[in-house]
C-alpha cells in the first residue's frame, strides 16, 4: 500500500453532499473546529420526501456560502488546510456529484491532497472526535485512548437514507457490513407512514411526538425478516439474520388505516403511530444487539438522523445495557449528515498514512463500506 | 487577459484563452462522451494549467457555460468554476452554452444570417436558441434558450448535435451535426464580448425544466 507522510494533528476540511444537507466541517486531528450545514429540507416538505433534483440544485447554490462560513467559524484559511475530504458515496448520484466536483476544484486550486470518503464510515468517524471539543459528550469510544478506537466497536446507523449495523476493526481500512435494510431505510418508512397518517414531513419527529400519546400495544405490526427462515441460528445464520425490511410494515399500516376507514370508524392515529414506532424500534434494536452479541461487539455507536428519536435511544440503551454493551450517542448535530464527520474520517486517514485518492475518482452512489476511501 | 473557460452542458471541456495568443488559444481539452464530467474535469484543468506553465494566480477571469444542458453534468462545471473563483478570488461569469456553437457558426465559411443552434435535451427534445449574424459582428441571440421538440423549431438552418439527432424533421447543417458546446469557443466568445465592453451572465444555471417532483396526490389504496 502506498503511504503518505503522517501528521499528528492534521487540519482537514470535510465536504458532505450525499443527501439533502450541504455540509462543510473542519477538524484538527480529533478536535472539531467547525461544522456548518445548510439543509434543503424545507424545500422537500411539500413532496413528503427528499427529491434528488431539488437537493442537487440546493447543493450547487449552498456550497460556496457554506464553505465560507465554515472557514470563518474555524478561523482558518484554505492555505492552512493539510487535506480535503469529501463524501464520494453512498448517496444520491446527482447530489454526490456536486460535492465531489467542488472538492476536486478546491484540491486543484489549493494543491492540497484529496480523500474520497465513505459516508457510512464517516458516521462512525464522529465518534473519534474529542469530548468537550464538540465530540461525543459522555466520553465516547475514543475516551482515554488518544485517537485509537476501542476494540470490538460496532456502529448502528439509522437515517432517512440508511439503516446499517457495522463492525469496525480499523476505521481506516477494516469495516464490515453485518446487516442493513433490504428495502426502505427506517427514516424513509417514518416519512411514508407519516404521510399515510397525514402528519407531514419529516415523519420521524412527528411520529415520535404523537406516539407518546398513543398505546403502542393497541395494534401489533409485523417485524420484517424475523421469521426463522430468515434468521436461522447463530451457528447457521439465515440469509437475513441481521438485515431489516420496512416495506411490509408500511403496507401493514396502510391496510390498518383503510380497515378503520372501511368500517366508518375514526382512525386512532396516535395508537397507530405508537405501534408503528414500536415495531420499527423493536426490530432495529433487537437485531442490532443480536449482531453485536454474536460478533463480540462491546461498544456501540449510534449514528444517523433517526438517533434523535426518543424511543430508539431509550430502547437501544436498555437493550445494550442488558447485553453488557456500552452505547455512545454523539450530539445530534453530529448524528445527522454533516461535513465534520467527513473531516474526522479524513483526519484519521491522514494520520494513518493512507495515500490520498487523487483527482480521478468518480462518485459511487452504492459505495460499499469495505471501501473506507476510494 | 487570460480566461479559464469551462463548459459541461454536454461534454466536459475546459480551455485557457488569452488575447496575447495566436487565435487566442493557450490550451484546451474536451471529452468525447457526456458522462464522465466528475472524473475528467478537475484533472483536465490541472493539466491544462501545468501544460501552459501557468497557475491560478495567472488567471484573470473564470467563465462557465450555464447551459442549458442535462442537469447533473451542467452542475459539475458550474460548481467547479464557482469553487476555483472562490479560492483564487477571481471574477466569475456565465455564458449561455449554445453561444459556443453560435460563434463557430459565425466563423464558418457558409454561415446563414439567421440560424438555430440545438443540442440534445434527452427525452426526445432539444435545447435551442436562434441567432442572427450581421457583417463581422459577434452572433446576436434573438430568441431562447428554449427546450422543446425538434419538429417545432422555426424553419431555419439548425446547427449542433441536437440537429444531427433529428435530421428528418429539421434542416440540419451536416458539418455541425455532431457539434457540442465546448469551452474553447465559449472562452473565445467571452474574450470578444469582454473586449467589446459587453456584459456577461452570472453563473445561475439555465435548467429550463422544473425538477420533475410531484406533490403527492391522495393516498393510494393498499388493499
Ligand atoms: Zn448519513
Amino acid at each position: 500500500m502506498n503511504h503518505h507522510p503522517r501528521s499528528s494533528a492534521p487540519l482537514v476540511l470535510g465536504i458532505e453532499s450525499s443527501c439533502d444537507e450541504t455540509g462543510v466541517g473542519i477538524v484538527r486531528g480529533t478536535r472539531l473546529l467547525a461544522n456548518t450545514v445548510s439543509s434543503s429540507m424545507e424545500e422537500h416538505v411539500r413532496f413528503g420526501g427528499v427529491i434528488p433534483e431539488i437537493a442537487s440544485r440546493a447543493h450547487l447554490d449552498a456550497f460556496v456560502p457554506t464553505l465560507r462560513e465554515a472557514l470563518a467559524a474555524a478561523e482558518v484559511r484554505l492555505d492552512d488546510i493539510d487535506a480535503i475530504a469529501v463524501t464520494s458515496g453512498p448517496g444520491l448520484a446527482g447530489a454526490l456529484m456536486v460535492g465531489v466536483c467542488a472538492a476536486k476544484a478546491l484540491a486543484v486550486a489549493t494543491g492540497k491532497p484529496l480523500y474520497a470518503i465513505n459516508h457510512l464510515v464517516a458516521h462512525v468517524g464522529v465518534g473519534l472526535l474529542e469530548p468537550g471539543a464538540g465530540g461525543p459528550v459522555d466520553g465516547g469510544p475514543a475516551a482515554g485512548s488518544g485517537n485509537a478506537l476501542p476494540e470490538n466497536l460496532g456502529a448502528l446507523l439509522v437515517s432517512g437514507g440508511h439503516t446499517e449495523i457495522l463492525r469496525i476493526r480499523s476505521i481506516t481500512d477494516d469495516v464490515e457490513l453485518l446487516g442493513s435494510t433490504i428495502d426502505d431505510a427506517a427514516g424513509e418508512a417514518y416519512d411514508k407512514v407519516a404521510r399515510l397518517l397525514g402528519l407531514g414531513y419529516p415523519g420521524g419527529p412527528a411520529i415520535d411526538k404523537l406516539a407518546r400519546t398513543g398505546n403502542a400495544k393497541a395494534i401489533r405490526f409485523p417485524r420484517g425478516l424475523t421469521q426463522p427462515k430468515y434468521m436461522g441460528t447463530a451457528e447457521e445464520p439465515g440469509p437475513h439474520r441481521y438485515d431489516w425490511s420496512f416495506s411490509g410494515l408500511k403496507t401493514a399500516v396502510a391496510r390498518c388505516v383503510e380497515q378503520f376507514e372501511a368500517r366508518g370508524e375514526a382512525v386512532p392515529v396516535a395508537d397507530i403511530a405508537a405501534a408503528f414506532q414500536e415495531a420499527v424500534v423493536d426490530v432495529i434494536t433487537s437485531k442490532a444487539v443480536l449482531a453485536c452479541r454474536e460478533s463480540g461487539i462491546t461498544e456501540l455507536l449510534l449514528g444517523g438522523g433517526v438517533a434523535a428519536n426518543s424511543r430508539l435511544r431509550q430502547l437501544t440503551e436498555q437493550r445494550c445495557t442488558a447485553a453488557g454493551i456500552r452505547l455512545t450517542v454523539p450530539p445530534l448535530s453530529l448524528c445527522t449528515d454533516n461535513g465534520a464527520m467527513v473531516a474526522a474520517l479524513g483526519a484519521q486517514l491522514v494520520m494513518s498514512g493512507t495515500a490520498p485518492s487523487g483527482l480521478g475518482f468518480a462518485p459511487d452512489s452504492s459505495m460499499p463500506v469495505t471501501s473506507v476511501s476510494a | 487577459m487570460l480566461i479559464l473557460a469551462i463548459d459541461t452542458s454536454a461534454v466536459a471541456s475546459a480551455a485557457l484563452v488569452s488575447d496575447d495568443s495566436l487565435e487566442s488559444v493557450v490550451g484546451s481539452f474536451a471529452t468525447a462522451d457526456t458522462r464522465s464530467h466528475a472524473e475528467v474535469l478537475a484533472p483536465g484543468i490541472e493539466q491544462l494549467l501545468a501544460g501552459a506553465g501557468l497557475s491560478g494566480a495567472d488567471v484573470d477571469v473564470i467563465v462557465t457555460g450555464v447551459g442549458p444542458g442535462p442537469f447533473t453534468g451542467l452542475r459539475s462545471g458550474i460548481v467547479t468554476a464557482r469553487s476555483l473563483a472562490f479560492v483564487w478570488q477571481k471574477p466569475l461569469y456565465g455564458l449561455m452554452s449554445l453561444d459556443a456553437i453560435a460563434l463557430e457558426v459565425a466563423e464558418s465559411t457558409e454561415a446563414a444570417a439567421d440560424f438555430i443552434v440545438a443540442t440534445d435535451a434527452r427525452r426526445k427534445e432539444v435545447y435551442w436558441a436562434r441567432y442572427a449574424l450581421a457583417g463581422s459582428q459577434l452572433p446576436q441571440l434573438l430568441d431562447g434558450p428554449h427546450v422543446g421538440f425538434a419538429a417545432d423549431l422555426p424553419d431555419l438552418p439548425v446547427y449542433g448535435a441536437g440537429a444531427g439527432l433529428y435530421p428528418d424533421v429539421v434542416n440540419a447543417v451536416p458539418e455541425f451535426a455532431a457539434r457540442q458546446p465546448e469551452a474553447l469557443s465559449l472562452g473565445q466568445f467571452a474574450l470578444a464580448r469582454l473586449a467589446a465592453g459587453e456584459q456577461l451572465l452570472d453563473t445561475t444555471p439555465l435548467y429550463l425544466r422544473e425538477s420533475d417532483a410531484q406533490v403527492p396526490g391522495p393516498r393510494k389504496r393498499a388493499l
